[in-house]
This record gives structure tokens, C-alpha cells and sequence, in this order.
């Protein structure tokens, strides 16, 4: 029993994390059509500008905010200078210029920063909090408590503003978001940004769990998108629970099968998705009459 | 207000707009009648700035229109309610309205009193104005799809085939709408293949085929144009 507390505390954070690159895919996808492979690299320079700034002795929580707004910049810059310039063009080959920018970006990242893992101080200390017989990290807790209050805001931005609603109303129907005077493009750019700021916050958070390099972006990228796909591309609450959901299962088959196959559940939930319901958990319900 | 000088418009390598030129009053339905593919749609959205331009030129009251961005074109004051009526289905029908008045600057009273007169207009959607918009019956959504161009605050009304799939009541419901908005001083381009429901709202008409103004003039003169009762009024 304490066993299986102690999988479930560990499924959850790391479930979590992969809950907020999902939510990025189904952001910028909703946005554009696109799905974005450099998603993993927004956690990456997240964790990375942060360790590194820190090394430099700016203080935890300016290195915090510097590496959020510069991942933010990166995002935006990956729209108009890489995405933007091929509108128009099919899906794969968007899919392939985000696949590049992500190579491109873990290259920039080994160059400027270097090859090594590294960490961060948590935030409470690394005293384990015992809780029925299982352990937590405080970071843990920090970790679910960043990822609650990002997707609550963001269901409050979606919900309670114009501009969430105009988000929701390009991803809708594009053409008619134009037709009534809304900057598609501009909605895109806010798109890549948000994305980028919410890999980011992530990549700061988890970094004294499960450390951080140039590459980990990756690996994150393939989980954040099989919990999108799991919960239905294009489903922001589909893309947490998802996310969640992975999260579970691979501390599960780590904890009762064996940790060898945990990477491999991701692939295995996108083939079963792919195969057996495209639309997800969550897949869009179709509720237009015509 | 509005002028169109030999416009054409290509997708990919094929040309469907062959030089259309055709200009709108201050104050006039125009109808552009025409069959299915005959360019309609591509000439509206070439309007809007959503289609690009080959070659022509577009003046809006009197400013050169045809390099601007779509959004820029909505906010100096060009609406299109487009075919297939195009509503955000997941969005409240409020949340539609509301968005409707997007690209204005003005405040939130004039957009209030905007929203009043859409209501006065189609008093079926005070009533659903909490439903999501993909709920909403054809009807429903037609005039929904009226009601959040009208509040971009435009002066000129682009409207594709609002009749399209309209039981007859409805139809004429619809008419009467566009009928009362030119009454309040709206100037309106109504696409239509109802040629008879168009002609008997519209001042003047013009036929496209093809890609080409084909026949052009007075609603009264095109009614009674051989070709067009037999092409298009089934007379
Ligand atoms: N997205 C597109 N890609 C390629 N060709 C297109 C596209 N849209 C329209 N066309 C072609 O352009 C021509 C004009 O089409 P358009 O939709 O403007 O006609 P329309 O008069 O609006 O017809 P309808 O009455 O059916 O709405 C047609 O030959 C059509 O096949
Ligand atoms: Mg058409």
C-alpha cells in the first residue's frame, strides 16, 4: 500500500510536468494547426538559463523571472522567424521546421551552456515529508502547486477575458476570426509565447527533482504530446488529464514492471491512441447543427 | 463607396477571378447573382482581404484598399457575413456578438447600444444569448452570423448566400433583416443564388459567370433579362 502511495506521489509530479508541455502542444496547436516539437526545448531553457544564472550569483527568483522572459522571446522568435515565413505550407512541413528548431535549440543550448546535468536549490528544502508510510519532496509539492495555478489561470484567461476568447474563437473558425477583425497572426504569436512561458515555468520548477541538460527537452516533448494525445489534441483539459494520467502509468510500470520500459509507455499510448481512438479522451465534441 | 477595377484572383495556378470590376453606392443593395463556382465567394473574400489579389485594384470610400491586412480592412469599416454562416461554435452566442465588435476602439456604451439594436433585430437571440452558438438552429445561426457582423460597426455589409439552406419563412425573415438594415442607412453587397429573393430587395445586380461580370444593371432590368429568367428565375 505504502508502495503504491509512493508510485502515485511520484506519477503525479512528473504527470504534472508533462501536463504543462501538453498544455502548450494544445495551446499553439488550437492557435495554428501546428504541432510544436520544440516544445521540450521551452522546459530545457527554462531549467538551464535559471541554473545558469543562478551560477552567475543572480538570486533564484530573478533568474527565475530572466529565464521565463527569455524563453518567452524564444517562442515568439521560433513563430516569426522560422514559422511565420512558411505559412502556408503543409503540416509536415511545419512539423519539421519545429523538429529542426528544436535541434537547433539544444545545439545553441550545448555550445552556450554545456553538456553536464545540473540542479537547482528547491524551494523548502529537500526534507522528505512522510505520508502514509510513503516520501515527498517538497519540490514535489511546489511542482503541483505551479502546474494548479498555471491551468487555473489559464481557465480563467480562456473563460473571463475578451482576448481568451478571441484565442478560443481563432481556434474555432479562423476564417471567421478574420472576417470579424481579429489579427490571427497576432493570436499565433500570443500563443507561442504563452507556450513558451509555461514550458519554461516548468523546466524551473521540476529542475531539483529530476535535473536538467541541454537534451531533456526531447524526451519531454514526446511525453507532452502523447498526454495530449491522450487526453485529444486540441483539448486543454484533455492535455492535464492526460498529462496526469501518463504520468501514473509510467510510475506504475517503472515501480511494477520494470523502469526500462517507462519511456516506453509514451510511445505506446500514441501508437494505441492513434490506432484505436484518434479523438482521445477528451476529443472534441462536435456540437454544430447545420 | 466601394469600387472594384479589374480585379483578378488565382488559387494556386488557377485563375477564377478574370478582371471583375463593379462599384457600390452609399446607401444601395447590390446583388451579385451567379451559379455555383462562378466566383462569388472568391470575390467577397478578395474584398475582405482574406483572398490575395493578382492584379486590379479596390477602393474603399476612396482609399486604396487592396495591399491592407483583413483585420485593418474590418476596422475602416467592411463586414462580410460569410457562406455557411461560419459562427464560433463553442462560444456563447453573447461571447459571438461580443467578439463581433472585436476591432473597435470606440467604447463600451456605443457597443451596448449596437447590441440593443441586433437584438431589436433578431429578438430570437436575446433569448439564447447563453447558448453555445454550435446549438443554434440554421435559422439561429444565419441570423447570429448577421448579428456579429453588424457589430463591427461596418458601413459597407458583404453577405454570402444568407438564404442558403433557409426554410421559405426564414427566407424571407432574412430579407426583410437586410431590407430594414439598408433603411437604416447600411450600404450592403448580397451574394445570392436566390436570384428572385435578391432582385426584389436590391437597386442594382450584377451577374458573374465564370469568373466574369457577364450582364450588369438595375434590379428591374436584370429581372427582365431573358437569359436571367431563364438561367436563374427558372422562368
Ligand atoms: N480553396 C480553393 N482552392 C482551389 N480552388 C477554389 C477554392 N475555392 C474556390 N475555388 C474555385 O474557384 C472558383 C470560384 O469559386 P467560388 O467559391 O468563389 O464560387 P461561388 O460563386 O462562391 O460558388 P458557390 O455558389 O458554390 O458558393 C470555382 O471554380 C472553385 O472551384
Ligand atoms: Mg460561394
Amino acid at each position: 500500500m505504502a508502495e503504491l502511495l509512493q508510485f502515485i506521489f511520484s506519477g503525479l509530479t512528473v504527470g504534472a510536468v508533462y501536463a504543462l508541455v501538453g498544455l502548450g502542444f494544445t495551446l499553439i496547436y488550437n492557435a495554428s494547426d501546428i504541432i510544436n516539437f520544440a516544445q521540450g526545448e521551452f522546459v530545457m531553457l527554462g531549467g538551464m538559463i535559471t541554473v545558469f544564472l543562478v551560477a552567475a550569483g543572480v538570486p533564484l527568483p530573478l533568474a527565475a523571472l530572466i529565464a521565463v522572459g527569455l524563453t518567452t522571446a524564444v517562442g515568439l522568435a521560433l513563430h516569426r522567424l522560422a514559422i511565420e515565413p512558411a505559412r502556408g505550407s503543409s503540416p509536415v512541413t511545419l512539423i519539421m521546421i519545429t523538429i529542426g528548431a528544436s535541434i537547433f535549440l539544444r545545439g545553441i543550448a550545448q555550445i552556450i551552456f554545456d553538456r553536464r546535468f545540473h540542479s537547482l536549490p528547491s524551494l523548502f528544502g529537500s526534507e522528505p515529508i512522510h505520508f502514509g508510510g510513503a516520501t515527498m519532496l517538497p519540490q514535489s509539492l511546489v511542482v503541483l502547486a505551479v502546474a494548479a495555478i498555471i491551468v487555473v489561470l489559464l481557465w480563467l484567461f480562456m473563460e473571463r477575458t475578451l482576448l481568451g476568447k478571441a484565442v478560443t474563437a481563432t481556434a474555432a473558425n479562423r476564417l471567421a476570426a478574420r472576417l470579424i477583425g481579429i489579427n490571427t497572426r497576432r493570436i499565433v504569436d500570443f500563443s507561442f509565447a504563452i507556450s513558451a512561458a509555461i514550458g519554461a515555468v516548468a523546466g524551473i520548477v521540476v529542475t531539483p527533482i529530476t535535473l536538467t541538460s541541454y537534451d531533456v527537452g526531447t524526451l519531454l516533448a514526446l511525453k507532452g504530446f502523447a498526454a495530449a494525445m491522450l487526453g485529444g489534441i486540441g483539448s486543454a483539459p484533455g492535455a492535464v488529464v492526460g498529462g496526469v494520467l501518463l504520468g501514473l502509468i509510467e510510475a506504475l510500470t517503472a515501480g511494477y514492471i520494470s523502469s526500462n520500459y517507462k519511456d516506453a509507455v509514451s510511445f505506446l499510448i500514441i501508437l494505441i491512441v492513434l490506432v484505436a481512438m484518434p479523438q482521445g479522451l477528451f476529443g472534441r465534441a462536435r456540437i454544430e447543427r447545420v | 463607396m466601394l469600387s472594384v477595377e479589374n480585379v483578378t484572383s488565382s488559387y494556386g495556378r488557377v485563375e477564377a477571378l478574370h478582371g471583375i470590376s463593379l462599384h457600390v453606392d452609399d446607401g444601395e443593395i447590390v446583388t451579385l447573382l451567379g451559379a455555383n463556382g462562378a466566383g462569388k465567394t472568391t470575390l467577397l473574400h478578395v474584398i475582405s482581404g482574406i483572398q490575395p489579389i493578382t492584379s486590379g485594384s479596390i477602393r474603399f470610400q476612396g482609399t486604396p484598399f487592396e495591399r491592407l491586412a483583413a483585420h485593418v480592412r474590418v476596422a475602416l469599416g467592411i463586414s462580410q457575413v460569410p457562406e455557411g454562416r461560419q459562427i464560433f461554435a463553442p462560444l456563447s452566442v453573447a461571447d459571438n456578438l461580443r467578439l463581433g465588435a472585436w476591432s473597435r476602439t470606440d467604447d463600451d456604451e456605443d457597443i451596448a447600444t449596437d447590441l440593443a439594436r441586433v437584438c431589436t433585430l433578431f429578438p430570437a437571440l436575446k433569448a439564447l444569448s447563453e447558448m453555445p452558438a454550435g446549438a443554434l438552429s440554421g435559422g439561429q445561426q444565419q441570423m447570429l452570423a448577421i448579428g456579429r457582423a453588424l457589430m463591427a460597426g461596418p458601413r459597407l455589409l458583404l453577405l454570402d448566400e444568407p438564404s442558403m439552406g433557409l426554410a421559405p419563412n426564414l427566407v424571407d425573415q432574412v430579407l426583410a433583416a437586410i431590407r430594414a438594415l439598408k433603411d437604416d442607412g447600411l450600404t450592403i453587397l448580397l451574394v445570392e443564388q436566390n436570384a428572385r429573393a435578391a432582385l426584389a430587395i436590391a437597386d442594382r445586380a450584377y451577374v458573374l459567370e465564370t469568373g466574369r461580370v457577364t450582364l450588369e444593371g438595375t434590379a428591374k432590368q436584370i429581372q427582365a433579362d431573358s437569359r436571367v429568367r431563364e438561367a436563374y428565375l427558372g422562368v
